[in-house]
Order: C-alpha cells, then sequence, then structure tokens
C-alpha cells in the first residue's frame, strides 16, 4: 500500500481514463475539420482554433498530475474553501468580466480567455458532498434540504445573471444526487410536469390546456369520491380547490410570461423547436443546417475532412456548441452513436463505482459528476439533434474551449482520485 | 427499488431517444440526401455552342455570334471615377447607379450582368481599358444570328427559360436560354447540346474553395447538333418578297417526300430582331396583341380559312369513291344553284355555262358551284339519313388530313374544322338536309382548313391517293430523318384511279379555265383557285363585309410533281388574280430558277393591300390601344 501512495496513478479507474482520452481526441479531430481554413496544417499554435486546443489538452497532463498529486482528503477539506473561492469568481465578473455576445462570462488574459462558470460546476460539486456526507447533516429536514438549494443555486443565481442561462440550467442536474441521498422524487415529477405544462401552454393554447386539466381534475375528484364517499370532499375541499387555482394562474401565468416576459430570440427558439415557426435562414438557421448535416452523413460518414458541409462552414459554432453534427457529417451514424455510447459508458462507469464508494462523499461527488455529464450530454446533443431548444453549452470533452475541457477535466479527476483512495481508511 | 436506478435509467432512456433520432435523421432521412445538389456543391457549367441549321441546299441558316457582356462583382469594385467609366461605357449617371444597385441588391458576392451586349466594335476598345477597373470584366456569350434575315416564323427564337420549366426540369438553370418557337423550340434537344458540368466545393459563402472528388464526376459540353432543314431558303426569301405588302400565307411541299420547300407567313419580321440587346424591345412590340398584323402569329400554320373552290375537288373525289357520279355524269347549271324552294335559297354561280350539261372536267375547270352542289346533295343523300351520309363524307375528308392536326414537326398549328352529321345534330334544331349543309359543297360554310392542311391536300392529289406527313427537319448531324411518321405514306380513302380525272380537270384549269393568264410555257401546272366569300362583320356600326380572299392550290409538273403549293392572300379578291399568279412565280422560280414573266413578277412584288388592311379596321381605335 505504501508503494502506491508514490505513484500518484495507482488505483485510478482506467475505463474512465480510457473513455475520457477517447472522447477529446476524437473531439480534436472534429474540431481540426469544423475549424481548419487551409490545407496547411498548423498544431501547436494561437493562430489555429484547433492549434489552440490542442494546447489546451497537453496543458491537461500537468493538470491531472496536480489533482492526482492531492489526496482524498485534501478535498474534502478544502471544500468549502474551494467553493468560496468559486463564488468569488462569479461575483469578480461584473466587475473585471468581459462582455462577448451580450454576457459577461469571461475573464481575458490575452490570448486567452476564462470562463469560471465551467470550473464553478466542479466546486459546487465538491460544496454539495461535503454538506451531505456530514455526519450531523439530516437530510430528511426540511432546514437542511433549502441549505442544499442554497450551496447549488447560489451560483447558478449569478450565472443568470450573467446571463448564462444554458449553464445555469446544468445546475438542476444537482436534483439526481439529491434523490440518490434521500430527496423525495416529487421535486423531479413536479419539475418535470411543470415543463409539460409550460410546453403545452405554448403549444396549445392557455384555454385548451386549462380545460384539459381542470376536466383530469375533476375525473380524479369523481374517482376518489366514488371510492371514499363524500368524506373525501370534507377532507379535501380545500385542496381541490387550491389545485383548480394553481393549475390556472399556473397556466395563465405561463402564457403572460411567454408572451410578454420572455425575450423575442427567447421566444423564437421555442416556436422553432415546437414548430409554431419556421425559419431556415433566420433564426432557425442553426437548427435546420445542423439536423441537414447530420442528416448528410448517412450509415458511414464521408469521411473525416470530406464533409463537405461542415468544410462549407455551413454550420454556426460547428467547433464548439455544434461540434456533435460534424460528427454526424464525416463519421455518420456509426460515428455519432459510438460517441453517445462513450458517453452512456462514462456515466455508468461513474455511477458504478460511486455506489461502491463506502465514504459518502465520494458517492455524493461521483453522482454530481455523473448527473452533469448527463445534463451536458442531454442539452448539447439535444439541441444539435433539433429535439431541444438552442441553448448554448459546450460537449463535456469535445467541444472546443479550453475553461470547458479543464472545468471538465477536473471534475473528473477529483473523482479520479478520491476513487482510487475509496478502499483506503482514511 | 436500487437508489441508483433513477439515475440508469434515465440516462440509458435519452440515450435510445437519441440514437433513434440519429437512425432517423441519418438513415431514414439521408437516403434523401443528394451528395451533388446541396448547399456545399457549386455546379458550375460550361455552355456549348448551339447547333447549326442549313437549309436543303446546304445554306448557313442558323449561326452563332459571340456576344459581350460587362460583367460586374459589386464586392469587388474599388472607387472609381465614375464620369469617366461612363463615358467609356457610354452610359449616364443615372443609369450607372441603377445597375451598380441591381447587381449589389443580387448578390455582393456574385458576378452579374452590368451592361448587356456590347457592338462589336465597343469591345476591343473596352477589353482594352476595362481591367484599370477592378470588379469588372467582359464575358463573351454565343447568341444567334441569322444571316438571312427571312424565315422567322420557321426559325422562332430563344430567350431565358421560364422560372417554372428551369424548377422542374433538371436539364435548365435559371438564366438559361431555350428554344420557344420555331424550329428552336421543335428541336431544342438537338440544338442545345449538353452543357459540361464542374463541381467544386464551396463554403458559405459561395466561395470556391476547391474540386469535388477531384473532378471524377465533372463532365466536357457537347456541342449541338447541326440540323439541315428541307426548306429552300431561296424559294423561302422569293414567296416572302411576294407576300410584301400582303397578308396571308404559302405552303409548298415536295408531294414524294412530305418535305416542306417553303413557309410563309405575311406580314412577317427579321429574325435578328429577336437576338441581342433590342430583343426585349422589339418582342414587345411584335408581340403585342393589339398589332393587327400580328407577325409572330403563323398564318401558314394556324389561321383557318374557308377553302373555298379548291375543295370541290374533294366533293369530286368522293362522289367518285362513292359511286354517285362518274365522268359522264353531267348537271346544268342556270346561273346557280336552287337548294331550296324559297327565292333566296339560291347559291350563285360564275361559270358561264347556261343551261347546257356540264361534265366533271368543265366543272372543275370553270369552277361551277351548281355541279358540286349537285354532287354534294347526291353523297349526303346516298344514305338514308343526311347525319349519316355527312358522316361518311366527313371521313372521306378527314383521310386528307384535314379537320385535324396533320402532325408536322413545328410547335404552332391549328386543327381546322371539318364538320360531321353530329355537328349538325347539335346545332340545327329541325331536321336538317343536304340543302340545309349546301355550302361546304363548294368549300364555304363550316368547312375551315389551314394553309399547310390546303397544301397538304393538294400534295395527295398529286399523288394521286395518298400523302407524307408534312415536315421540316431532313437530316440530324447530316445523318437523314428516319422517322416513321414521316417516312411511311398515309393513304387516303380515295382509290388512285379517281384521282385521274382530277388531274386532268386541274391541268384544264391552267389551260383553259380560272387560272389561264397565269399559265406558264413549259411547265404544266395542275391547280385550282379559290374565292372566299368573307362573312359580314360591323364595324363602327355599319355592316360591312371585307373583300373576298384569294386562294389557290397548284402541283407541277403534271408528271411526276414536285412541288405542291397553296397560296392564301388575306382580301386579295379572286383567285386568279393574286393567288394564281403568285403561286406560278413560285413554282416557275423552283422549277427553272427564271422567271418568263418579269412583267408580273414586278407587278406582284408591289401590289399591296395595306389601303384594303385600313379599311377593315375601326377608325374610333387607333392600332395599339384598345
Amino acid at each position: 500500500m505504501r508503494q502506491e501512495r508514490n505513484n500518484i496513478f495507482a488505483g485510478v479507474d482506467f475505463t474512465l481514463v480510457f473513455l475520457y482520452l477517447f472522447l477529446m481526441s476524437f473531439g480534436w479531430l472534429n474540431i481540426y475539420a469544423a475549424s481548419r481554413t487551409t490545407e496547411d496544417v498548423e498544431l501547436l499554435n494561437f493562430s489555429t482554433k484547433y492549434g489552440k486546443q490542442l494546447i489546451f489538452i497537453c496543458l491537461t497532463f500537468p493538470l491531472i498530475v496536480v489533482i492526482l498529486f492531492f489526496n482524498s482528503k485534501f478535498y474534502e477539506k478544502f471544500s468549502s474553501v474551494f467553493y468560496i473561492i468559486s463564488i468569488l469568481s462569479l461575483l469578480g465578473l461584473f466587475v473585471f468580466g468581459k462582455r462577448i455576445n451580450g454576457a459577461t462570462s469571461w475573464y481575458n488574459f490575452g490570448v486567452i480567455g476564462l470562463q469560471p462558470s465551467e470550473f464553478v460546476k466542479a466546486f459546487t460539486a465538491l460544496a454539495v458532498a461535503k454538506l451531505l456526507s456530514d455526519r450531523q447533516y439530516n437530510f430528511t429536514l426540511v432546514k437542511n434540504q433549502i441549505k442544499a438549494f442554497i450551496i447549488i443555486f447560489l451560483p447558478a443565481f449569478l450565472i443568470i445573471l450573467q446571463p448564462d442561462a444554458g449553464s445555469a440550467f446544468i445546475y438542476f442536474a444537482f436534483f439526481f444526487v439529491l434523490n440518490r441521498e434521500g430527496l423525495t422524487l416529487n421535486y423531479i415529477i413536479l419539475g418535470v410536469s411543470t415543463l409539460l405544462i409550460f410546453i403545452g401552454t405554448i403549444y396549445f393554447g392557455p384555454e385548451s390546456i386549462i380545460t384539459s386539466l381542470f376536466i383530469l381534475i375533476t375525473i380524479f375528484v369523481i374517482l376518489n369520491i366514488k371510492k371514499a364517499g363524500k368524506r373525501f370532499l370534507r377532507f379535501n375541499w380545500y385542496k381541490i380547490i387550491g389545485a383548480y387555482l394553481l393549475l390556472g394562474i399556473f397556466v395563465l401565468g405561463t402564457n403572460y410570461f411567454y408572451k410578454h416576459v420572455l425575450a423575442s430570440h427567447q421566444k423564437d427558439r421555442f416556436d422553432i423547436l415546437l414548430g409554431i415557426k419556421t425559419d431556415n435562414k433566420g433564426i432557425g438557421y442553426n437548427s435546420y443546417q445542423s439536423e441537414l448535416t447530420i442528416s448528410s452523413g448517412g450509415l458511414n460518414g464521408k469521411g473525416f475532412l470530406n464533409g463537405d458541409l461542415t468544410q462549407g462552414d455551413f454550420v454556426p459554432e460547428q467547433h464548439t456548441d455544434y461540434i456533435f453534427s460534424t460528427v454526424g457529417e464525416e463519421w455518420g451514424f456509426i460515428g455519432a452513436s459510438l460517441v453517445i455510447i462513450a458517453f452512456m459508458l462514462m456515466m455508468y462507469r461513474i455511477i458504478y463505482l460511486a455506489e461502491t464508494h463506502s465514504n459518502k462523499f465520494g458517492r455524493v461527488y461521483g453522482y454530481g459528476l455523473a448527473s452533469i455529464l448527463f445534463f451536458h450530454v442531454i442539452v448539447n446533443i439535444g439541441m444539435v439533434i433539433g429535439l431541444l431548444p438552442t441553448v448554448g453549452i459546450p460537449l463535456p470533452f469535445f467541444s472546443y474551449g479550453g475553461s470547458s475541457l479543464w472545468g471538465f477535466t477536473i471534475l473528473l479527476f477529483i473523482f479520479l482520485r478520491l476513487d482510487a483512495h475509496k478502499n483506503y481508511d482514511w | 427499488m436500487q437508489r441508483s436506478f433513477l439515475l440508469y435509467f434515465s440516462i440509458t432512456l435519452v440515450g435510445i431517444l437519441f440514437i433513434g433520432r440519429l437512425f432517423q435523421l441519418q438513415i431514414l432521412r439521408g437516403q434523401k440526401y443528394d451528395p451533388i445538389n446541396n448547399a456545399a456543391v457549386k455546379t458550375q457549367y460550361d455552355y456549348p455552342e448551339r447547333g447549326y441549321v442549313y437549309d436543303r441546299n446546304g445554306t448557313l441558316i442558323i449561326a452563332n455570334q459571340l456576344s459581350y457582356d460587362v460583367m460586374i462583382q459589386p464586392n469587388e469594385v474599388a472607387p472609381l471615377d465614375t464620369l469617366e467609366f461612363c463615358a467609356l461605357l457610354k452610359i449616364d449617371k443615372a443609369s450607372f447607379l441603377k445597375r451598380f444597385n441591381r447587381a449589389q441588391n443580387y448578390a455582393s458576392y456574385l458576378p452579374s450582368v452590368f451592361l448587356k451586349q456590347l457592338a462589336k466594335e465597343d469591345y476591343a476598345y473596352l477589353q482594352e481599358k476595362l481591367h484599370h477597373y477592378k470588379g469588372f470584366y467582359i464575358q463573351k456569350r454565343v447568341i444567334r444570328e441569322y444571316p438571312i434575315k427571312s424565315a422567322a416564323n420557321i426559325f422562332g427564337y430563344i430567350s431565358e427559360v421560364s422560372e417554372s420549366k428551369a424548377k422542374k426540369n433538371a436539364d435548365y438553370q435559371q438564366g438559361e436560354l431555350i428554344g420557344k418557337a420555331g424550329i428552336e423550340k421543335e428541336y431544342e434537344v438537338y440544338l442545345r447540346g449538353t452543357k459540361g458540368k464542374k463541381y467544386s466545393h464551396k463554403n458559405r459563402f459561395n466561395k470556391v474553395t476547391g474540386s469535388y472528388k477531384n473532378g471524377i464526376l465533372d463532365t466536357l459540353p457537347s456541342n449541338g447538333k447541326d440540323l439541315t432543314l428541307t426548306i429552300d431558303i431561296e424559294l423561302q426569301q422569293y414567296a416572302e418578297s411576294l407576300m410584301k405588302g400582303k397578308r396571308g400565307g404559302i405552303v409548298a411541299i415536295e408531294p414524294s417526300s412530305g418535305e416542306i420547300l417553303a413557309l410563309v407567313t405575311a406580314p412577317s419580321y427579321d429574325p435578328n430582331m429577336l437576338v441581342g440587346r433590342k430583343r426585349s424591345k422589339n418582342s414587345v412590340l411584335l408581340m403585342n396583341p393589339n398589332n393587327p398584323d400580328k407577325p409572330t402569329y403563323d398564318r401558314s400554320l394556324m389561321a383557318q380559312y374557308a377553302p373555298g373552290s379548291p375543295f370541290k375537288m374533294m366533293n369530286a373525289l368522293i362522289g367518285l369513291q362513292e359511286n354517285v357520279i362518274d365522268i359522264n355524269t353531267n348537271f346544268r347549271c342556270y346561273e346557280g344553284y336552287q337548294y331550296g324552294r324559297r327565292k333566296n335559297e339560291f347559291m350563285g354561280c360564275h361559270c358561264g355555262i347556261i343551261g347546257s350539261p356540264i361534265y366533271l372536267k368543265t366543272a372543275i375547270a370553270r369552277s361551277c358551284n351548281s355541279y358540286f352542289s349537285n354532287t354534294f346533295k347526291r353523297i349526303i343523300e346516298k344514305d338514308n339519313k343526311p347525319s349519316e351520309g355527312l358522316n361518311n363524307w366527313s371521313k372521306h375528308v378527314k383521310s386528307f388530313g384535314l379537320g385535324d392536326y396533320l402532325g408536322y414537326d413545328l410547335p404552332a398549328g391549328a386543327a381546322g374544322r371539318i364538320p360531321t352529321g353530329t355537328f349538325y345534330d347539335n346545332r340545327i334544331n329541325y331536321r336538317w338536309n343536304a340543302s340545309s349543309v349546301i355550302s361546304n359543297a363548294i368549300g364555304q360554310g363550316d368547312v375551315e382548313t389551314t394553309p399547310i392542311q390546303l397544301a397538304n391536300f393538294t400534295a395527295a392529289i398529286a399523288n394521286k391517293g395518298f400523302y407524307y406527313t408534312p415536315h421540316i427537319l431532313k437530316k440530324v448531324a447530316g445523318e437523314a430523318l428516319k422517322n416513321e411518321k414521316y417516312t411511311v405514306p398515309k393513304k387516303t380513302s380515295i382509290a388512285s384511279k379517281h384521282f385521274e380525272p382530277i388531274i386532268e380537270a386541274m391541268h384544264e384549269v391552267f389551260k383553259t379555265g380560272t387560272g389561264k393568264s397565269s399559265q406558264i410555257k413549259g411547265i404544266e401546272i395542275c391547280g385550282k383557285t379559290g374565292t372566299v366569300e368573307n362573312s359580314i362583320k360591323i364595324i363602327d356600326g355599319i355592316k360591312t363585309q371585307a373583300p373576298d380572299h384569294s386562294i389557290l392550290v397548284a402541283f407541277a409538273p403534271k408528271e411526276n410533281p414536285k412541288i405542291a403549293i397553296a397560296v392564301f392572300v388575306e382580301n386579295g379578291g379572286y383567285g386568279s388574280t393574286i393567288a394564281a399568279p403568285i403561286s406560278s412565280l413560285i413554282i416557275e422560280k423552283y422549277l427553272t430558277e427564271k422567271i418568263s414573266k418579269p412583267w408580273v413578277e414586278k407587278r406582284m412584288l408591289a401590289l399591296s393591300l395595306q389601303e384594303v388592311y385600313d379599311k377593315q379596321k375601326s377608325k374610333e381605335i387607333a392600332p395599339g390601344t384598345k
């Protein structure tokens, strides 16, 4: 055991490392395909996107060494410090940040920009793990639940202010973590049904949704009266009236919010996704081109560097948020499915490993990691294949961007560090 | 349930959903994806040269010429001295700005035409100067040229393909040229050739970034095929010159082959008017529906006239075939034919033989109305019901290609009209008989034919009972036409032997009959004059009857005929005064290449009916207005 202490890679799960390397290098090949402008290859060069990304990739190795160098205990002990630094870094943006594309999400250091929100996820996961693994922490208490919510949603709130709703949305991933640790599923059910009613209201209009919901409640009430008699009505009348009122207000509120509060570009994204509007040239161009590009790949794809839509720059932001469309075109159904399967395997493996942890800190953290990856994959690929609205967040390990790559590397390798030590009594 | 179940389950569900969506996009929808027709591949065309066209004697009649357009690519234009530039192109500043903005609005990064079709003399000078102006250059294009200013109705014209056609037909892109009338339209497929295609990759700014698949799909253009027409362009020109100042049509056919030797409509126009810079202006002028001359309306193919007296031969032939008359049958004529009981039910006749028996040969030579009214009556009354008799008659007439589209190879045409029993059953409420429809006996009434149908009818007589569908294409790229439609003779329903007396009679027309004054020494012409009465029209509130149309059909020589012709001159009066001399001049020109009566030629060339035509116009309505 002593021997392993000297080797920082000892106990590291190589399945995950392999998947990590695969996604990162395959990602780079696609970034190269999507961003090269000339036949000349200029690797390790700041003048090209793929050159820059290659430098970022190379720099992940010293970063990994540093992460693995520290003891597991270190991460647990200093998680609050990391968290506070994270919050400060987000706050600092409002003073020192640089405004790019209407959002203040970046610190600017010459050629390199740094996007703190990409790192904060990892440290929030640490903080949540720390909180939940406290021996005195009883998660069934609402007070404690609120504590957890504050830790999770404080950074999300600061990110919304940038504004970067996409990155903030990711924090909902922690519900999986909290559910694993005992939070009732009702929150998720509530969230999902809220979302469904929201979409339904936009799509079918408030009248039909209110009518159908009221009918549902009424059927529910009648069924219960049949079962339990009039007693049911006597004890639950306020709940029933409350349900009618709440749903009515929510639907009307949604309608108002959608029509009057939502900025027109956000409204358009929903409209296009729901097929209310078609606009293949303007705002819908990205989704349309992206779907077309993926379709054109067919089963086998057109081959590396042979995707003519990719090479012709038809998909905007293809090296970052739309990188998956490059995979679809040049590597086809086989390549694109392989990437999805790789992500699935990675997440399965993380959950599997997390469940084997005897220590709660590692398990909670692992769940945090898996859920964050999951949300990123859903939102990003869902957008690229035209199932979800346009929300600009990167595909983990894959998309162009140093902050994102390093953020996810830190997130993953802290887990690998924790995991490597799970069997020691420390 | 394991606590990890929810996340495992969600991941699996989303994974399946996503892969399913990829399957839908890439496998199901991906099959429809066309690797060449998409945004990332630019197809550039290399245009072939359009085929040349020659007449039957090898004279070049349609050629190509180079045209030079000044092109502009707005995003490459550098600041320039506008005044100097305008002076160079001979345009004013307002026009410069208009053209520039139009190009800019079209696409700033794509070339478009700035100034169309420069004069040849400007080109050399401009070529030198223009390279000082960035973003401007000269592009060569091939356009049509018609060395002989004639036969516009046959040639047709080419112009930009319509948007709807370009969308439906993969062979055409918007802005490309296509034949729109005449042989340019009919034989577009031969003439256009095959475009060369060059595929290249392009980016979303439409910039070409390299060849597509190293050019393995690229093709070279192949030029259009040269055509040889059956037209004799000299004859065509000569016939056109004779029709100057007149309206009408002339069709000349070689009976032994169905080849169209000349196809004249008058008035016509110079085919070069629809080429080049003045094209659009001229086309508005020519195609104006209020233009009474209707120069783009091909009267030789489309005008439906009552055939008049030449139709008497038809009734004679049917009479012989149906055995209701023979060459010994005679009728008497008393300055006309009383077909009903009432006094006004009388058809006048100018044959001048009063009371003596008239036989077939004389009847045709002197164009006796009474003789053919009697014959027609016998044909109709042969069957019990007049309707059946007329149907039988109609069947014979139609076997000569009358009453329907002939099937020649030009895109314009009209069916004409040959009435049937049903036609009158529907039109006449009471019981009708031969007398009710007697006008058809002399080619008036409800019979309508086009000049080409009449020429074909004449050719069938010359051939003694069969004809070849008239056609205008002789050879494609030097190879003779093999289309069975034009090489297999079509038989009429009249036995060959019945044509002998008719031909004799037609010969008599030019020897002693109505065409006597137009006979030519040394050429045995067989023909028949016609004078078609016009119906009464009301112009400016006054009942007006326009002067008769002058008609003649003929073939020559009598033995082994070389040419069959139909001449139609609107409002020309008697067939013998205008149509007959014109036909004999054309026949003589074609057969001997000489003119033995230059004074007739001179008179016909100079004759103008413009005054007659002007009278028919409403005085209150000026030409060109509604």
